[in-house]
């Protein structure tokens, strides 16, 4: 018997019915067809699949999709577009912190929901927060200057925004 | 998986009328990061999954007359970064901030932790050695058991989930002299179940040993209580570091470690075990230094 789902997806109200034990990865990428959200090892071990759920970071491929039911889910997708870029895509572009961009959606995720709790994190912090993606590609170093790089871009239109 | 039906019990009276209703083919679901897998790889089956995360009876922590309260929902993430379960259980904060991944901890439950029945489990090795007792329910009543006795083998719980549920964890609020520490031993730092683990909770009065409990990891089918550690804990001083190295010797001769391909061989997990112990032991001995 298919169930109906409702949920904030990406800032929208949006109605799906699902299979009563379908993952949320499932859901988002073969019914909602938001391929943004990478199915790497299925099992929880790598960290490509992760969405925010009310803000934290989760794991789609572990995530039953009725447990979403009447919260917010935020998947890469929902960040920014291709004109205008949230503050952590620019600097992941720019410190060149994607190579095979495989693992980046998670990547970017989580350093969204770091950043917006903690706007100005230490290294460790950065660390810590990341410490559940792997990367077989950049060798991290860059990922974590970017992730420093966008909490200065966002700290700085925070400001611009106060003194407006 | 074949999952007919996902519940939303919003009460405990509820729950259990859904598992009765489903007469042992239900499954109760908390995080679910680890019922999920096993379901997907047929570890595990189920024809309904019974969701109890969002029930208001089983949210949250308190301390209740001497106890820590830990309800069933709460997450490894609000226990781990919980100010006053820091100061008085560190052992268990940081068993649960070592588990998983950030995502993981975000959703998967300490009372899963528990009913998932590993011997590596970081939270259970550290319940085991707090001397934590589990409030079960099911429609025959309630019981209190500890949560070392929760094991039938590996990864098998003597907790029935398509028929019972834990509803809290009862971990008691150490006394004077008292103190509790936990460390692991992993080829990283996330994402990665332990070479080996270990959770000491020790009586102490004037620098010396009155009593401890030590439980490790994973070197048995459950966490493992060495007794003749423990009975050699007793009297120690803790500024002797021959006599703490000597606990930490025979905790690892009592250990029995699987030779694996990931986590090493037997010998070197037993050689580390008694390092891991013995570190442990130090760090106690520097926190009741800091208390006196």
């Amino acid at each position: 018997m298919m169930k109906a789902l409702t949920f904030t997806l990406n800032g929208d109200q949006t109605r799906v019915e699902v299979d009563p034990g379908e993952l949320l990865l499932d859901v988002l990428r073969r019914r909602l067809f938001l391929t943004g959200t990478k199915k790497g090892c299925g099992e929880g071990e790598c960290g490509a699949c992760t969405v925010l759920l009310d803000g934290q970071p989760v794991l789609a491929c572990l995530l039953p999709a009725m447990k979403v039911q009447g919260r917010a889910v935020t998947t890469i997708e929902g960040l920014g577009h291709e004109q205008r870029l949230h503050p952590v895509q620019e600097a992941f572009l720019e410190k060149g912190a994607v190579q095979c961009g495989f693992c980046t959606p998670g990547m970017v995720l989580s350093s969204k929901s770091l950043l917006d709790g903690q706007p100005q994190p230490s290294e460790d912090e950065i660390k810590q927060a990341l410490s559940g993606h792997l990367c077989r590609c950049t060798g991290y170093v860059q990922i974590l200057e970017a992730v420093k790089d966008a909490a200065e871009k966002m700290t700085r239109a925070e400001g611009r925004k106060g003194h407006a | 998986m074949n999952i007919q039906d996902y519940l939303v019990p919003h009460h405990v009276d509820e729950c259990l009328a859904m598992l009765n209703a489903w007469g042992g083919r239900g499954r109760l679901v908390a995080g679910g990061t680890d019922l999920v897998a096993s379901l997907e790889y047929g570890k595990a089956q189920a024809e309904a999954l019974i969701d109890i995360s969002a029930m208001e009876d089983l949210m949250g922590f308190e301390i209740q007359d001497h106890e820590l309260v830990v309800r069933a929902g709460s997450t490894h993430r609000q226990v781990s970064a919980a100010p006053r379960i820091r100061q008085l259980w560190p052992a268990l904060s940081k068993a649960c901030g070592s588990v998983g991944s950030p995502q993981i901890r975000n959703v998967a439950t300490l009372a899963g932790n528990v009913v998932n029945a590993q011997p590596a489990a970081d939270a259970a090795v550290a319940l085991v050695a707090l001397g934590a007792r589990a409030e079960i329910l099911s429609s025959g009543g309630r019981r209190l058991e500890a949560v070392e006795n929760l094991y039938g083998g590996l990864g098998q719980s003597r907790i029935d989930s398509s028929r019972e549920i834990l509803v809290a964890l009862r971990v008691p609020v150490p006394d004077a002299g008292e103190v509790n520490v936990y460390g692991r031993v992993s080829p990283r730092n996330s994402l990665c179940l332990p070479i080996v683990n270990a959770a000491l909770s020790l009586k102490t009065a004037g620098g010396t040993v009155l009593s401890g409990r030590i439980a490790m990891g994973p070197v048995s089918d459950r966490p493992f209580r060495p007794e003749r550690a423990e009975a050699a804990l007793q009297g120690v001083a803790l500024k002797d570091r021959a006599a703490l190295s000597e606990v930490g010797r025979i905790a690892g001769e009592e250990a029995n470690p699987r030779d694996s391909c990931l986590r090493g061989c037997s010998d070197y997990r037993r050689q580390l075990l008694t390092v891991l112990i013995r570190t442990l032991l130090e760090d106690a001995a520097a926190q009741t230094a800091e208390e006196a």
